[in-house]
């Protein structure tokens, strides 16, 4: 197989808070295919947003970070200047919330072709035609008159659209996708999804697709990383998920999502709250606490991942378990 | 629990609100059963969270008339008697815990502060009743001392709960009360909701966008769309076999194991927000 488009080994990430210097990632290892959709999937403190963050060399200032992060073959910590900018481009961040990256006093046009005039250098008559065209394809017609209009002149879902443009006008080989549906009604998060799906695929872009929502990530990716406490737990092909997780952690978050097909008596809620990676007890599994399967061996140290019928898990019982986590074997 | 009166104990009738030559909310007409739990969805601009601002006594309405426990509530209160009375009958737990709560007070004070307004006990009762509400939520000792800032956003919300409780409401709004929740959070806090209203037969009126949630906790719904009714009846028959296309298409944008997402047709498409075609 060719050499991933993103490959992220030993990533680990501290940042002070309050003097204190606590880790928020451990050891992230996960790679990106051309073409490929791969899921990023946690709660609060997951470190989700973070490996994105990290990805894009977006962290704030006096983050410590290890590990190596490599992007078409280049080490994506060695960059700088314009490079970096460049980098930027072929590894475009969409974020959850448009209206709090997109400047409110400049008009949409600017926003959008900034890119391709200073980085790119292409002629501003040229890049508006072209950020025109782009808007026309995320379903937004009128595109002229729109780049003159200001983000408060548009809708959410509307100005969402136009920052995928915005992100696809540079021809990226990576969309770094953080929650870019999870402020958006249903219908529109349907919408834009379908846009992202359709776009993906005729440009043959990868994507990195962060969300709290497993079955969200299940229906549009090819594969889905699990994280819990700063540290991936699982990582399966997609389609399986649901009905064959590897870890505890994976069927018991889709255990107590509530059901739209059914009424539960009781939802299979999971005892406490979900843990940062510096909350995490250090020397076993971060998720034992919380686990019904924990044993003795899951606090005798933290669980290395390994391979399991074409996936990975953190779990000293994966083998055992196996088989016995999904929906159909809890129904 | 209280007897099962045939009287609901919310009815809300031809209800509307104007906003300027805007009609947000136009003839909206429901009746909540006592211990019945009716769901109000819809997506932003349906005017949902603007009928339960009107119930609640946070926005007037513009026509129509809302009764709770037989008392009219669509015209301001008259008196402060009058006022605290139409606290005991509904209270609302907001979205974000983090906003509504004073970051100054414990979860044991802003209680306290509830049961001293509405119903003038002395500190000794109250102190149990805190106890009690505390407990009922889930909250242990340390956390009922604790300010919001030390809580998070799952404890924060039962304190929430805990707070509205205390006035002992027959009418419980949850305006997207467990919308900011994680998942396995959310999953305690429904639990939790359930609980409630079968050990206190208090009733719910639950504003949501997410119809897994309206599932567990609804036994009704009504679905709303730019201000007005699109379809109502009881939760599974409406989840099940919706009979609007709107109600479909709602359900059809839910993502599940095999979804596939759906480009609308532009030209078809009636659900396009009214600022998207202009100006």
């Amino acid at each position: 197989m060719s050499d991933p488009l993103l490959s992220v080994d030993g990533l680990t990430v501290r940042l002070e808070v309050r003097g204190e210097r606590r880790a928020v990632l451990r050891d992230v290892a996960l790679t990106v295919r051309a073409g490929e959709a791969l899921g990023l999937v946690g709660e609060s403190g997951s470190g989700k947003s973070m490996t994105a963050r990290a990805i894009d060399r977006l962290l704030p200032r006096g983050a410590e970070v290890d590990g190596t992060i490599r992007f078409g073959g280049r080490d994506v910590h060695a960059l700088s200047g314009a490079d970096l900018r460049r980098y930027r481009n072929q590894a475009a961040m969409i974020f959850q919330d448009p209206r709090a990256h997109v400047n409110p006093v400049r008009r949409i046009g600017d926003y959008m072709t900034e890119a391709l005039r200073t980085n790119l250098g292409v002629s501003p008559a040229a890049a508006s035609r072209r950020a025109s065209d782009m808007l026309a394809q995320v379903g937004i017609e009128g595109g002229s008159r729109r780049l003159r209009q200001y983000p408060h002149e548009m809708s959410g879902g509307m100005l969402q659209r136009v920052m995928i443009a915005a992100a696809l006008l540079t021809e990226p080989r990576l969309l770094l996708a953080d929650e870019p549906t999870t402020a958006l009604d249903v219908t529109t998060q349907a919408e834009v999804m379908a846009i992202l799906d359709e776009l993906r695929h005729e440009y043959g872009l990868a994507m990195l697709f962060i969300t709290h929502d497993l079955e969200l990530a299940a229906a549009i990716c090819d594969r889905t990383v699990v994280m819990y406490a700063g540290q991936i737990v699982e990582v399966r092909e997609s389609g399986r998920l649901h009905d064959d997780p590897l870890h505890p952690y994976t069927a018991a978050l889709a255990a107590a999502r509530p059901d739209i097909t059914r009424t539960a008596g009781r939802l299979r809620a999971i005892p406490g709250r979900p843990l940062s990676a510096f909350e995490a007890p250090p020397g076993e599994c971060a998720f034992a606490p919380r686990c019904p399967h924990a044993r003795d061996a899951c606090r005798a140290g933290t669980p290395a991942i390994t391979e399991l019928d074409g996936g990975l898990s953190r779990c000293v019982r994966a083998r055992e378990l196996r088989g016995k986590l999904g929906e159909r074997a809890n129904a | 629990m209280p007897d099962r009166d045939p009287a609901p104990v919310l009815e809300v009738t031809a209800l509307r609100k104007e906003f300027g030559d805007l009609v947000a909310v136009d003839d909206v007409s429901f009746r909540v059963p006592e211990a019945g739990s009716l769901a109000i969805v819809g997506e932003s601009g349906s005017g949902k969270t603007t009928v339960a601002r009107m119930i609640v006594g946070l926005e007037r309405p513009s026509g129509g008339s809302i009764t709770a426990c037989g008392n009219d509530r669509s015209r301001p209160a008259r008196s402060r008697p009058d006022r605290r009375r139409r606290g005991r009958e509904v209270q609302i737990v907001f979205q974000d815990p983090y906003t509504s709560l004073d970051p100054r007070q414990t979860a044991e004070g802003a209680i306290d502060e509830v049961l001293r307004l509405h119903h003038g006990w002395p500190a000794e009762r109250r102190r149990a009743r805190v106890a009690e509400l505390t407990d009922l939520v889930g909250l242990d000792e340390r956390q009922s001392r604790a300010l919001p800032r030390a809580l998070s956003g799952g404890q924060r919300q039962r304190v929430a709960i805990a707070r509205a409780l205390a006035a002992e409401p027959r009418i419980l709004i949850l305006d997207e009360s467990v919308a900011a929740l994680d998942v396995s959070i959310q999953a305690q806090v429904l639990n939790l909701l359930a609980d409630i209203r079968d050990s206190t037969g208090v009733s719910y009126i639950l504003i949501s966008h997410d119809l897994a949630v309206v599932r567990q906790l609804a036994d009704d719904v009504v679905v709303l769309r730019r201000g007005r009714v699109v379809e109502r009846g009881p939760t599974p028959r409406v989840l099940d076999d919706p009979q609007e296309e709107y109600t479909r298409l709602l359900r059809a944008s839910v993502p599940r194991p095999g979804w596939k997402p759906a480009r609308r047709a532009r030209a078809a498409g009636g659900v396009t927000k009214p600022e998207e075609n202009g100006p």
